[in-house]
């Protein structure tokens, strides 16, 4: 179809500018990019390079306090910003299609996603009835979903993520457009079901011919899929290059420490943040091994109670976590890895004794040799000081409306009584230091934080009442590559400082590679390989842990390669 | 020296401004809620609504300070006699508007501007004769001596000079606010000189809408002032069956309907938010027992809860009477617990809308993360989910206010409402269901309870609007500028 070569889009000197009251600042300037026929252009950045608003600009979908200002989007020599509301919609889905990020709030829930293909076919397309339906039914085959002719009268919440995504690429697939614009396709998804998705992509771009933009934050996945990249930063492109130049020899010097940035096993040791790297003369001797476990977990079980009708009887238990058993050290990092829903973070919520009343937790949990599970009023306080936790979304853990020394001060104040206001204070502002935020930090609110400070907040939090054990669920997985860079090598530092353990819940394995003593791999509520990260890394031995090590995008550098 | 009445619902509604301005305060130092109230007075519609809101304001107050009058000593008393008080309670706002048409009574119904009352009655001549005809009113036009004559040019005359009186206070306003923005922009060092003010404000430039709310000062100075000119001689608004002023019973319902509005919400807000924020927060069996409560009270027609609750009311006030010694206090009380009845009954709404909310925060992490501190239960609902959902709160209750205003229009209508005595827009609409089917029509009582609570509610939800546009983040809206405005800016800063 085509041949290859031929430019579809092109984009000259495109700016979008932000009305913001009375100022107007750029989200995007100046941005130039070309993206030819079965050719993938990936356009790379870290949040709020303004790679978003340039997917939306050329949809013409900007939102309203959004505008173009300038430049011209050739689509096919045709200058798209130019053509009126009615030809463009013909271009969009026609011509242009989108995938989006969240495949779960992109279909609509209340129709089948049969009707949402069809929408789509005979809007841009002549075939109508049965024509149309088989016509869809041969695209959700295409995709990859099982019993198209039955699940084409399915509703969306009866498919995994995986699969909507794959069904809202066959939707933007359907009328055969010139260029699709991918913007973030597998950031929601697993690292398996990533996987099965860009080789999806890749296999239809190569049987169509046409044209990807790729938007994407994940270097990795750059690396895996793109012909051209383009790295974008405070809205303007820094460096467009071909992709196995970009990745042998990076020009610019953003580019170089993004690389830094990305964590793998052989970074082991060494600071990821160009900071952490000039700041300190670093012993790379990972932390001595502290002998005694200061957390024995012994067959940890935690279900749901199903209570069903008139009287709420107790029917059953949905077991979550089946048999979970590990022990940990003290300056030792254990990573609990899985897909999502195989009940990790359960484990960490049952451990801090968070579900009590919603669930049931059984098995034999130690702390410092005391009965976790079981404790009650003084004695479940003191225990609390010794284990606590640094949440996924620094957006959602900490409270809007309290300034950021009462947040800090208020765990204190409930676990740690015998302390006087002025020694809490001390400890609070002493923390703020210790995690690198500024002098005057305790008496603002979090929204005046960016994600990585607010995270250092919650860091600070967790550390005030110095906690023996430290749950990290996913702490880095909201954040943008080199924030995580920072925020690991603070939490590297401070383990070292303070040889707390860390219970580490995530399912990247970069961050793993790069940051775990030992790695304990969980599918479906239980424990299916756990030994050290070498062990576990260099020779997995159950199925699952194969599986999930050989889907993850590997970045090689011309550099390391050798 | 006056004795000074305290009713149940006066010392509520001056707690209640005590309360407003703690709140100001609270506001002026905290940086964020300053912000959030900045986007209200920046909102054209909901600050000239504010202008009218605040004459309400006034009015309510004004008519909150109750009294009796010392009576003079009766002649060839003794010094050292008992003082005695008269009978009747008023109010400051009765005592202002004295020396007006608005306090004086006729004998019965006289239409608007009018001289001469409404029926006919049998007037007795000297000679023992009598015949009938309109007689003069008691104070209505009684300084003309020709009426027929003089009236139309007496009208005129005292429309004019309230007119010219109302500019003149209008003038005086606006050279007041125009100072008062010199100076503080003189201490902010940005002043530039008077005309750049003045022609700023005239375009509609400046940052408060200041153009739309010295138009609305100015247009309700011009009204007032050409009403206060017409009451100096006459029944603006005509006269009720009892011969009141229609124009002063409007004025003195004012007071009820923010009594209405205001205490029914601050009644509803405890067990809305309590309730509401434990059943979200705990969930389970505390969850089933708050909702059957508040399912089951929304299944009882409100209208008939409302009428047995009064009615039982109506019997302890009838078999109390010693409690109770004046008219006044009896009425107030019967308003009073009405308000309670309302709220008690009415928090069902606010309370599913806190519970959803609460239901959502708790899973938040921060909830997640002060738990794991061992946060006490009650702490993490005040300090954490509180905070939180009072912009829920307050967006309910201002749109809740005219809501039960209208309400109460509605009850008294229907005889559940206030105490027949209390001057209510209630009672007035349901006065008029009579004077509608009369021939010819008493049409004013009607069309002024309409318009007094046209005005009273319409700026009431244009500042809730205003007020829910700045809390509500989904609803902030961009406007945005025109393409050329945008280019202009690029030019500019590029060169």
């Amino acid at each position: 179809m085509g041949k290859t070569n031929e430019l579809v889009l092109d984009v000259r000197d495109l700016s979008i500018a932000i009305d913001h009251q009375e100022q107007m600042t750029f989200a995007v300037q100046a941005l130039a990019i070309s993206v030819y026929r079965g050719q993938t252009f990936a356009l790379v950045g870290e949040s709020g390079s303004g790679k978003s608003m340039t997917a939306l600009a050329l949809m013409r979908l900007l939102p309203e306090a959004l505008q173009v200002v300038q430049g011209e989007v050739l689509l096919e020599g045709q200058n798209i910003n130019a053509l009126p509301e009615m030809a463009m919609q013909k271009v969009r889905g026609g011509r242009i299609a989108m995938i989006f990020q969240e495949p779960g709030t992109s279909l609509n829930p209340i129709l089948r996603i049969g009707e949402q293909l069809l929408e789509t076919i005979m809007v841009h397309t002549d075939l109508r009835g049965a024509a149309a339906r088989d016509k869809a039914i041969h695209w959700l085959t295409r995709v990859g979903i099982p019993e198209p002719e039955d699940r084409i009268d399915h509703y969306p919440f009866q498919f995994s993520g995986g699969q909507k995504q794959r069904i809202m690429i066959a939707m933007a697939l359907a009328a055969e457009p010139d260029v699709l614009v991918a913007d973030e396709p597998t950031t929601a998804l697993d690292v398996t079901v990533q996987a099965q998705i860009l080789a999806l992509l890749a296999d239809i771009q190569k049987e169509l011919g046409m044209a990807v933009l790729m938007i994407t934050h994940d270097l990795a996945i750059v690396h895996q899929v793109a012909d051209t990249v383009a790295l974008m930063r405070h809205g303007k492109i820094v460096e467009t290059a071909p992709a196995d130049e970009f990745f042998r020899s990076p020009k610019h010097p953003y580019a170089r420490e993004l690389f830094d940035a990305i964590p793998t096993f052989d970074k082991r040791g060494r600071a990821l943040s160009a900071l952490g790297q000039a700041s300190a003369v670093r012993c790379d001797v990972p932390a001595p091994d502290q002998g005694s476990p200061v957390l024995t977990v012994h067959n940890l079980r935690v279900g749901y109670p199903i209570r069903r009708g008139w009287l709420r009887r107790l029917v059953g238990m949905a077991q979550v976590v089946d048999g979970v058993s590990f022990e940990l050290r003290a300056g030792q990092t254990m990573a609990l890895l899985g897909g999502s829903g195989c009940g990790k973070t359960t484990v960490a919520k049952a451990l801090l004794r968070l579900l009590d009343g919603v669930a049931v937790s059984g098995g034999d949990v130690r702390l410092n040799g005391q009965d976790l599970l079981s404790a009650k009023g003084a004695q479940l306080k003191e225990l609390r000081t010794k284990i606590q936790i640094v949440f996924q979304d620094p957006f959602a853990s900490l409270d809007p409306r309290m300034r950021v020394g009462e947040i800090l001060e208020e765990g204190v104040a409930a676990l740690l009584p015998e302390l006087t206001a002025q020694q809490r204070n001390e400890r609070v502002l002493g923390l703020l230091e210790r995690v690198g935020l500024p002098e005057d930090t305790a008496r603002r609110y979090p929204h005046e934080f960016s994600g990585g400070q607010r995270q250092r907040i919650a860091i600070a939090r967790a550390l005030a009442v110095q906690p023996k054990v430290l749950i990290l669920d996913e702490p880095t997985s909201a954040l943008d590559v080199s924030v995580q860079a920072q925020i690991l090598d603070l939490l590297n530092d401070l383990q070292r400082e303070f040889g707390m353990a860390y219970l580490f819940i995530t399912h990247n394995f970069g961050v793993v590679e790069y940051f775990a003593d030992e790695i304990a791999i969980m599918s479906a509520g239980e424990l299916v390989e756990m030994g050290s990260a070498e062990q576990v890394l260099l020779r997995p031995q159950h199925k699952v842990t194969k599986q999930l090590l050989e889907a993850v995008p590997r970045l090689s550098f011309g550099v390391d390669a050798s | 020296m006056p004795k000074f009445i305290f009713l149940w619902t006066d010392i509520a509604l001056f707690l209640m401004v005590a309360a407003v301005v703690f709140y100001a305060w609270r506001v002026r130092r905290s940086e964020t809620a300053r912000a959030t109230w900045g986007r209200v007075a920046h909102n054209a519609p909901a600050m000239s609504s504010a202008v009218v809101l605040l004459f309400f304001v006034v009015v309510g107050l004004l008519d909150s300070v109750h009294y009796q009058q010392r009576l003079p000593s009766a002649p060839g008393a003794p010094v050292n006699a008992p003082v005695v008080y008269s009978p009747q309670v008023v109010s400051l706002l009765d005592t202002l508007l004295d020396n007006t048409a608005l306090t004086h009574q006729e004998k019965t119904y006289s239409a608007p501007l009018a001289w001469r009352q409404f029926t006919k009655e049998t007037i007795l001549v000297d000679g023992g004769e009598s015949y009938r005809d309109f007689p003069r009113l008691r104070y209505g036009g009684q300084h003309l001596d020709e009426p027929q004559a003089q009236w139309l040019h007496d009208v005129l005359l005292r429309a004019g000079l309230g007119a010219a009186g109302g500019l003149l206070v209008a003038a005086l306003l606006i050279g007041l606010v125009m100072a008062v923005i010199a100076r503080s922009r003189k201490r902010g060092a940005v002043f530039k000189g008077w005309s750049a003010l003045v022609k700023e404000i005239a375009a509609g430039h400046s940052d408060m809408p200041w153009r739309a709310m010295l138009v609305t000062a100015t247009t309700m100075s011009l009204v007032l002032g050409v009403i206060l000119g017409l009451s100096s001689g006459y029944h603006v608004m005509g006269t009720d069956q009892t011969g009141n002023d229609v124009l002063w019973r409007a004025l003195k319902s004012v007071r009820t309907a923010w009594v209405i509005g205001t205490l029914t919400t601050v009644a509803m807000l405890p067990p809305a938010i309590f309730f509401g924020i434990a059943a979200g927060y705990f969930k389970g069996w505390v969850d089933d027992i708050i909702q059957y409560i508040y399912t089951t009270l929304t299944a009882i027609p409100g209208v008939l809860l409302i009428a047995a609750a009064v009615l039982m009311m109506q019997v302890y006030i009838d078999t109390h009477p010693d409690l109770f010694p004046t008219a006044a206090q009896r009425a107030d009380l019967r308003l009073f617990l009405l308000c309670m009845i309302l709220g008690l009954t009415g928090w069902a709404g606010l309370c599913r809308l806190l519970r959803a909310e609460a239901l959502k925060l708790r899973e938040l992490e921060y909830v997640q993360a002060a738990r794991a501190f061992g946060i006490s239960h009650f702490k993490v609902m005040t300090r954490h989910l509180l905070p939180n959902v009072m912009h829920i709160v307050l967006i309910t209750v201002v749109l809740e206010f005219s809501a039960l205003v209208l309400y109460e229009a509605v009850l008294s209508y229907l005889g559940i409402g206030v105490d027949p005595s209390m001057n209510s827009f209630g009672t007035m609409i349901d006065n008029a269901r009579l004077e509608m089917s009369r021939d010819p029509m008493v049409w004013w009582n009607l069309l002024t309870a309409f318009v007094f609570m046209l005005t009273l509610v319409l700026s009431a939800n244009l500042f809730a609007d205003g007020v829910r546009d700045a809390f509500d983040p989904r609803s902030q809206s961009f406007r945005p500028a025109r393409r050329s405005r945008m280019l202009a800016i690029l030019n500019r800063g590029s060169t």
